[in-house]
Formats: structure tokens, C-alpha cells, sequence
């Protein structure tokens, strides 16, 4: 059964995110998110962190603190080659979950 | 890294904390500043900020437990939880620990010895650099070898000195043992000699005073300069006493410095006790052998370019050095030999030789003993997680990651490996000096320094790893591999738990068992081999026999009269009361010494043991004389020269022909002109210089028709005292008077063959001891886990015993399965064996690595040990009362 939880779209959201934006602190990818699917999905901007910090302790991303472009000092992440890896794993998972809810709902 | 910054950051959470701080507020602020932007007020873009941000001190708490689950902070926790386990159940811990220590402290031990005999270097100046001149394959026993390293002749050396290129110095040097004191009552010593150069190229500086300095050699011989080791300094002057004399070999000699504390000399496992310069004799006998060279190679040089060199200079170097008195044909070899260069760091060390397949040997051996003692810990900590199969599960249904349960378990193996390895390095010191204490013998005690430098440490941390992860990782996977809610149900066990999961603990019986029976049958190949060598019939006497050395260096007997003066001791010696019978000797045999010639007999030409004695001699070692007559008074210096040979000699030969009355004539040599001795009797073969080696042709020879040795002024006798204790102590009383300035020395015959065997002692002892010390432990293990199975097999035993299985039947169950993993073990096992045997087949005697009686025996021993291990558990299954055991559900 493929992992089916909120974290875990999240965890796909912010992979992704970092996939196509290199590198980019919090704010960014809740930008990135918001905009990419034309505001339809909002993150909620606190819950970010906690999956960030889990993710860079399990190797899926790094972080170095650098300046914006607005000279704020933020911290900005970047996909792994594990990351990239767990991206994969995440988005197959992710497919998944989506034809076994499509298919309830053609049922229903 | 963020776990470095973690290692960096520990004990400073405010710095952490800070840090995430500063993150969620540059969020915030951002986002406020796009609100500006997009025309909010300033207030109402702050408050849609922390609004759409949430409560910003349940985040960063959220954030801080996402750091924390992997951080170091947790990894203290764990630790400090395996501590409070491990307090929890001491007998396990003891037991874990225990068997770890000694495990890991026997593989150091050894591997100590290892690095304290093979791996180090001298402790000198840049040791890598040193090398030494030696004949390539040896001088193959031409002319006289005097002391054991030594390789080449005076002459060859100051060819050396003048053709050094390769090296920016070299220098001379030969272990030279003296006798120390006044000559009624010496004290053998370690004497070492020296080139003047010595000191200076090792870079060895004086602890005291000054050493031996090439201005010393002028007066190397008359009044020579000695240089004391700093042991010698300490035991024997009382750390005091630069300046003065000490009386050696009858000489005074000055004593003008002390070498630091850690120097020994150049062999390693033995330690000089005075160095003299060396002393070059007048005249320079050619065809001795008495010095090891050794050089510093300059940068650049290799001992390939410097052999290459050296093989190019060699025709020129041999016949400029040729000795005279040879046959052509011994001189034609002499000038074929060449000079090879060969690294020299370690320096030399007949302990090296000697004990190096040994050690080798016995590191394997107890490499294995410790992987048996792992496999016993596997299945005590697969046990200890099948009982925290809940614990895990609860874990793990409380939000706990499997790497993070993984690392806990690794960290509990770790915490033990580590405390075994620290416990084991501290047995290692005392069990490698009592090995080092073990190998000192009655002429040659063994001094190592051993010491746990970087290697050992290394070793020992490496042998830790190794145990951890063999030990730990299995049980820790299977641990952390359970499904919460099977674990967490009630009754868990199961009517029969998985199969699978016991094969692992079976395949570690099953390797325990064959890796034992490589060590049993190892142990018995030693312990027969070393049986082998004790009961061996040298075809001589052993018992009772003492070796006396009789010197008279500083006597005044005239060269003519010594023959004369030597029988008269003879004849003391014989009337003092104990003593039963006695006859002098050239060479004591059993003792490792030879003496060879070259000899012509009928059509052949080869080479035979030679041996002068008195008449008495064969009686004297319960020689049988075979065919002829013996050795007699009468056959003297005017006589015409006689032997006794042995049957080796004669089938060597003479083959068919009656040896009575053949002739054999001795080839040339210095000192030895060619002479012909006439065959008059014939005796058994008998070992010559060891118990090992093949009996080699032998000739004895009346020693009144030798005169160089007739003449020179010391004699060996061999002694029939039957009790020897007492008749040395008389004979010492009747000499004190008689001949006060004859130095006695004695030591016991059979005691003295022992010592050669102290190597196959020291493997037999120990490789018993490790094969013991293996079976025990397996049978802990099968015992273990046949206990374990029993009681996870409660319930479907019960049933059966419920349905109608007989006791027999049940004991039956049980047994088979320890028979089954018996057998794969011993199939295993004996190819393991058969492969292992061939390493130590040089080591064994009198018996093949292949030994099938050997083989029968460890299997059968290993079967009964079996037996025993599950039968008990096998008992308890089979009176297991149903009722309760199915109650239990």
C-alpha cells in the first residue's frame, strides 16, 4: 500500500519544489508551491519547518544560510542525491494514491 | 553538515535554537514585506504574516523535535538508555563482557607478540634506511659459521668498507658471548662486538658517558673499551660505576658509557649485555664466518640497485677474499657466491624464524575461538530481543523510526564491544608477557619490549568493530523487523514461530560446531606432534646425562700436554663418587650444533658428520656398537686412524659392501689437513643435532688422533651421573681443589633437548587450551539455543505429548535437530580442517595434517559434546506437563 498521509504530500511537494528551484529557503517554497498550482494548494507556512528539518536529518536535503535577494539572511535548502532518490520513490507513491482514490470515487 | 553542526552545537542549545529562530522569523519578515508591497499597512502585512504563519511557538517546538530525533542529544540518550539496560540484567552483561574481554584479549595478546617479533622496527634513526650484505642463500655451511647471524668473513667486510656506494656508511657487528668475573667463578654474559662506526650510523646516543667511537678499535683486542646496555648498568653496576673495570674473559676492560634505556642490540627478542669494539684477529682466519654487515642506503637507493650493484662486484670481492687450504673445487663454489642487499629495518631475529608460522598460526587460532564466543553472543542478544520484541514494537508504534530503534541496538552492541576491548587490551598485557616469560629458555631469555603501541590499539579497536557487527547487527535487524501489531498481541509466541528465524540461529550452531572442530583437530595435531617429539628414541640416552664444559683459559699447560691434561680430567671426573661413567665430545648432540666435513669414500665424494670422543663414549649414551670393535685407548696420535660409522653413513656410501676396513679420507680444509681414517666398527643411526631432522652420515673419531681440538683448551664430557644434581655438586667440590683454574659449567642432557622443544610445547599447550576453550563454548551455544527452541516450542511440544508422543519420542525431537546441525557442522568442518591442516603441516611431527585417526577422534569428541548439550534440554521438553505448558496461552 502506497504511504497515504499529509505528510508524505508534503514531503512530495517540497522535494519537487527543490527539484526545479535548486536551491531555496522556506518562504520561497511556499511561493513556489502557491503559484506553480495557481494558488490552488496552500501550505500552512508554520508546518513547513518541522518536515524541512526532518527531511535534512535524513539526508533528503541541505541547507546553507545565505543572503536574498531582498538582503534578508534566510536559510536555503537543496535536494540530495538521496533526496532526489526519495523524490522518485515519493512521486510513484503519490500516483498511486491517486488512481486508488480515482477509482473509489468512478465506484462511488 | 548538519549533524556536524549538531557535534559543534552540543551543549549550546541557545545557539540551535537561535538559529531557528532566526529562520521562522526571516519567513515572517519576508512575507510581511511582500504585503507592504501588494499595499497592505504595515500592521494589518504583519498581522496576515503571523496569521497565515500559525502559532510560531508551537512551530518552532515542532521543529526542534524534527532536529532532536537524529541529533547527538538523542544519541547520549540512547547510550545512557543501553547503560541503564545493561545495569538491569548483570548477568548477561558479565557474561557478554567477559567473554568478549578474554576473546579480544587473546587475539592482542598474540598480535602483540606479533608486532613486538615481525612488525616493528629497531629502535633507531630511520630504521627503513638500514640494510644488510649477505651471500644470496647463504654460504650452504663452507668454512666455520660462528654465531647465529652471522654471514660473512673479516676479509669480505673490509671489501665491503671499500666499496660502498650504495650506502652512506656501513658497519660491522657480532654477538660475542663472554664470560664475566674471575675465571673461578664467571658469569656468561651477552657480549656484542662492534665496528667503530656502529653507534654513529645507528644514531644511537650515549644515556652516559660515551660509546664506541672507531678510535676504539686500535685497542679493540689488548685492552678493549665496553660499552654496558642500560639494563646490564642498572641490574649489574647499580646504575653506577662509569670509569671503572670489568673482568672479561680473564681481561680488564674500561667501561666508558651506557646506551639508552630502549636499545637492545640488533636481534630482536635477545639484548646485549656489554658492547666491545671489534677486535680483529691476528692472523685473519679467511674461512670464518663471524660478522653481519649492515648499511645506510643513500636516497635513491633501493636493495634492488644495491644487490644489482653489489652482484656486479661480487667475482671481483670473492677472489680477492678466497680463504686457502680448500680442495679446488670448495674454492671454485666460494668465488661463485654473490653479495644481495636485503631491507633490514626490523634487524635480525632467530625468535622471528622461529615463532613466526607459530604466531601466525595462533593468531588464526584465537581469531577463531573469538568468533565462536561471537556466535555464542549473537544468539544471547537474538534471545535478549526476542524478550524485547514488545518493547520494540511499542517503540515503534510510539512514532520511533526503524533506523532510529537500528542505532539503539547497534549503540548496545557498541557499549559492549568497546568495554570487552578495553578489558581486553589490559588481559592482553599480562597474557602476552606471560607467553613472552613462557619462551625463555635455560640458555636464552627472551626479551621483547611489548607495549600497546598505535598497532595493537588499531588491532584491538579493528577485533572490536569486527565482534560488534558480527555480534550485533544480526540481532538488531531482526529485532527491529517486527510488525507492531503481531508483536503487540497478546500471547505472541505463537503455536510455532517462523521457521526462518531460527535458521539463522541454527547456521551459527552449525558454524560454531565446524570452526570448533578445525580447532580440536588442530590442537590434537599439536599435542600429538609434541607427544611425538617427547617419546621420540633418539637412539641414545636422554636420562641422566649431564653436559660439563671444562675451560682453562687462563692455565698454563703447555700446548703438547693439554691432550694429556684433558684425560686426566676425564679421569677426575669419572672417580669423583655419582658419577657412573663420562667421555669427552667434540660436539653435544641434540644441541643444534654441527661439524662437517667433506670426505671421499671408495668411488664417491659428499659430506659427513664428524665427531671426536673418548673411548667410553658409546657406552656412556648406551650406543649399541652393531658390528666391529669400539673406540679404544690404544688407538692414539701414533696409531693409525680409526671411526665408527653409523647406518645412514654406510647406506649413503657404501651400500652393500662389509663398511669394516673401507677407507675414508677427509677433504681439505684450514687447520684440517686431508687425512684418512679406516672403518673398525659400525653403530645404529642415532639423531645428531636435533629431534626433527633426518639422521645424517655420521663419523666418530677417537679424539687423542685430533689434535686441533686435542689441543685447544676447553672440553665438553658427557656425564652418566644418574642423579645429576648431586654428582655436579661433587665434582664441582673435588675440582675446586684439584683444578681451581678449570671453569666448570653443567647443565642437564634431557633438559636441554626439552628446551629445543619449547616451541612445539608452547603450540601444544595453547592450541589445546584454545580447542578446549572452543568446545566449551560450543557446547554453551547449542546448549543455549536448544534450551531457547524448547521454549518457543512449548505449546506444539505440549500438543504432541497431549495427543500421545511418548518421552522418547519428544527427547527424540530434539536430539535429531542438535544431530542434524552436528552433522553439517562436522561435514563442514572437515574440509575446513583439511584446508587449515596445510598451514601447519611444516610445524607437525611424526604425524600428517590429513591424520584421519586425529579427525575420528575430534568428530567423536565433538559428537559426545554434543550429546550432552541437548540432552538436558531435550529432558526438559519431554517432561514438560501439557497442561501447564498449553495453559500458558
Amino acid at each position: 500500500m502506497a504511504k497515504n498521509d499529509l505528510q508524505g504530500t508534503l514531503d512530495l511537494l517540497v522535494l519537487k519544489s527543490l527539484s526545479q528551484l535548486r536551491s531555496m529557503h522556506g518562504y520561497g517554497i511556499v511561493l513556489h508551491i502557491e503559484r506553480v498550482s495557481d494558488a490552488l494548494l496552500h501550505v500552512e507556512e508554520g508546518s513547513l519547518y518541522p518536515a524541512l528539518h526532518r527531511m535534512e536529518q535524513n539526508g533528503w536535503v541541505r541547507s546553507e544560510w545565505a543572503l536574498t535577494e531582498t538582503k534578508h539572511r534566510a536559510k536555503f535548502y537543496a535536494l540530495t542525491p538521496a533526496g532526489k532518490k526519495q523524490l522518485a520513490v515519493a512521486e510513484r507513491g503519490f500516483e498511486q494514491v491517486v488512481k486508488g482514490v480515482q477509482a473509489i470515487l468512478r465506484l462511488a | 553538515m548538519s549533524l556536524l553542526r549538531r557535534i559543534l552545537a552540543f551543549g549550546k542549545r541557545s545557539q540551535v535554537d537561535k538559529e531557528i529562530e532566526d529562520e521562522l522569523r526571516a519567513h515572517v519578515a519576508m512575507r510581511t514585506e511582500d504585503n507592504v508591497a501588494a499595499g497592505m499597512s504595515p500592521d494589518s502585512a504583519a498581522r496576515d504574516a503571523r496569521l497565515r504563519f500559525g502559532n510560531p511557538t508551537v512551530v518552532r517546538e515542532r521543529v526542534e523535535g524534527a532536529d532532536l530525533a537524529l541529533g547527538i542529544a538523542s544519541m547520549g540518550r540512547d547510550l545512557r538508555y543501553a547503560i541503564r539496560g545493561y545495569f538491569k540484567s548483570p548477568g548477561f552483561t558479565a557474561v557478554a563482557i567477559i567473554t568478549l574481554a578474554l576473546g579480544i584479549g587473546a587475539n592482542t595478546a598474540i598480535f602483540q607478540l606479533l608486532d613486538a617479533v615481525r612488525l616493528r622496527s629497531l629502535p633507531v634513526e630511520n630504521p627503513q634506511e638500514l640494510a644488510e650484505v649477505r651471500i644470496v642463500g647463504g654460504n650452504r655451511g663452507f668454512g666455520i659459521n660462528d654465531g647465529m647471524y652471522a654471514q660473512l668473513t673479516r676479509p669480505i667486510w673490509e671489501e665491503i668498507q671499500r666499496h660502498h656506494e650504495p650506502f652512506s656508511r656501513v658497519f660491522a657487528w657480532r654477538n660475542n658471548d663472554r664470560l664475566l668475573g674471575q675465571l673461578t667463578d664467571p658469569h656468561r654474559i651477552h657480549g656484542f662486538d662492534v665496528s667503530g662506526d656502529f653507534f654513529a650510523v645507528l644514531g644511537i646516543h650515549p644515556w652516559q658517558g660515551r660509546l664506541i667511537l672507531p678510535e676504539d678499535e686500535a685497542s679493540a683486542c689488548a685492552a678493549p673499551r665496553a660499552v654496558v646496555s642500560y639494563p646490564f648498568w642498572q641490574a649489574q653496576m647499580g646504575g653506577r660505576g662509569l670509569g671503572t673495570t670489568l673482568m672479561i674473559d680473564g681481561t680488564p676492560a674500561e667501561v666508558i658509557g651506557v646506551t639508552p634505556p630502549g636499545f637492545f642490540g640488533m636481534a630482536v627478542g635477545e639484548s646485549f649485555d656489554v658492547a666491545f669494539p671489534l677486535c680483529e684477529p691476528n692472523p685473519t682466519r679467511r674461512e670464518v664466518f663471524d660478522v653481519s654487515v649492515m648499511g645506510r642506503l643513500k636516497p635513491g637507493w633501493t636493495t634492488e640497485r644495491a644487490s644489482a650493484y653489489f652482484g656486479a662486484l661480487s667475482a671481483g670481492i670473492f677472489d680477492a677474499t678466497a680463504p686457502t687450504g680448500y680442495s679446488a673445487d670448495a674454492i671454485k663454489h666460494f668465488k661463485e657466491y654473490r653479495l644481495g642487499v636485503y631491507p633490514a629495518s626490523g634487524g635480525v631475529s632467530s625468535l622471528r624464524e622461529a615463532y613466526d608460522t607459530s604466531l601466525w598460526l595462533l593468531l588464526a587460532i584465537t581469531g577463531l575461538v573469538l568468533l565462536i564466543a561471537c556466535a555464542n553472543l549473537a544468539n544471547l542478544m537474538l534471545a535478549r530481543a526476542t524478550t524485547r520484541q514488545r518493547e520494540m514494537a511499542m517503540r515503534m508504534a510510539l512514532g520511533a523510526s526503524r533506523n532510529c530503534l537500528l542505532r539503539q541496538l547497534l549503540m548496545e552492541s557498541g557499549l559492549l564491544a568497546v568495554a570487552g576491548a578495553v578489558l581486553g587490551v589490559a588481559i592482553a598485557q599480562v597474557f602476552s608477557r606471560i607467553l613472552v616469560w613462557s619462551l625463555s629458555t635455560r640458555d636464552g631469555s627472551v626479551h621483547l619490549s611489548i607495549g600497546a603501541d598505535w598497532r595493537v590499539l588499531l588491532f584491538a579497536a579493528a577485533a572490536a568493530g569486527l565482534t560488534c557487527v558480527v555480534f550485533g547487527t544480526l540481532p538488531a535487524i531482526r529485532a527491529t523487523n517486527t510488525d507492531p501489531i503481531t508483536a503487540l498481541k497478546p500471547g505472541a509466541r505463537g503455536l510455532t514461530a517462523s521457521r526462518e528465524r531460527f535458521s539463522v540461529q541454527r547456521s551459527m550452531v552449525v558454524t560454531q560446531i565446524s570452526v570448533s572442530l578445525v580447532l580440536l583437530v588442530g590442537a590434537l595435531l599439536f599435542v600429538r606432534s609434541f607427544r611425538n617429539l617427547m617419546t621420540l628414541n633418539p637412539g641414545m640416552r636422554e636420562r641422566g646425562i649431564t653436559v660439563g664444559f671444562f675451560g682453562f683459559p687462563l692455565s698454563n699447560v703447555e700446548q703438547k700436554q693439554r691432550a694429556e691434561f684433558k684425560r686426566q680430567l676425564l679421569e677426575d671426573v669419572k672417580s669423583v663418587p655419582g658419577v657412573q661413567n663420562a667421555a669427552t665430545t667434540t660436539n653435544v648432540p641434540l644441541n643444534g650444533s654441527s661439524w662437517t666435513h667433506g670426505i671421499h669414500v671408495g668411488g664417491s665424494e659428499g659430506s659427513s658428520k664428524f665427531t671426536w670422543v673418548s673411548p667410553g663414549y658409546f657406552d656412556t649414551m648406551d650406543i649399541p656398537l652393531l658390528t666391529g670393535r669400539n673406540l679404544s685407548e690404544t688407538d692414539t696420535e701414533d696409531s693409525p686412524r680409526v671411526a665408527v660409522v653409523n647406518q645412514t653413513f654406510i647406506r649413503q656410501f657404501l651400500g652393500q659392501t662389509n663398511p669394516i676396513g673401507q677407507l675414508v679420507r677427509t677433504l681439505p680444509e684450514p687447520q684440517y689437513p686431508s687425512s684418512v681414517y679406516e672403518i673398525v666398527g659400525t653403530i645404529p643411526d642415532t639423531k645428531y643435532s636435533d629431534l626433527r631432522g633426518e639422521t645424517p652420515p655420521m663419523v666418530f673419531a677417537p679424539a687423542s688422533q685430533f689434535p686441533v681440538t686435542a689441543q685447544q683448551k676447553w672440553a665438553a664430557m658427557m656425564i652418566d651421573s644418574g642423579n645429576a644434581q648431586p654428582a655436579t655438586v661433587a665434582i664441582k667440590r673435588a675440582f675446586a681443589e684439584k683444578h681451581p683454574q678449570v671453569v666448570l659449567q653443567f647443565f642437564d642432557f634431557q633438559e636441554g633437548i626439552r628446551d629445543n622443544l619449547v616451541r612445539d610445547w608452547l603450540m601444544a599447550i595453547l592450541s589445546g587450551f584454545f580447542g578446549v576453550l572452543a568446545t566449551v563454548l560450543v557446547m554453551v551455544g547449542l546448549y543455549g539455543v536448544l534450551s531457547y527452541l524448547v521454549t518457543l516450542r512449548r505449546n506444539e511440544i505440549g500438543i504432541r505429548i497431549a495427543l500421545g508422543a511418548r518421552r522418547g519420542q519428544v527427547i527424540g525431537l530434539v536430539m535429531r535437530d542438535a544431530a542434524t546441525m552436528l552433522l553439517a557442522g562436522v561435514i563442514i568442518g572437515t574440509v575446513l580442517a583439511l584446508v587449515a591442516g596445510r598451514g601447519a603441516s611444516s610445524m607437525l611431527f611424526g604425524l600428517k595434517p590429513y591424520d584421519p585417526a586425529t579427525l575420528t577422534f575430534a568428530v567423536a569428541l565433538l559428537a559426545v559434546i554434543a550429546a550432552l548439550a541437548s540432552f538436558l534440554p531435550a529432558r526438559r521438553a519431554a517432561r514438560l506437563d501439557p497442561m501447564v505448558a498449553l495453559r500458558n496461552e
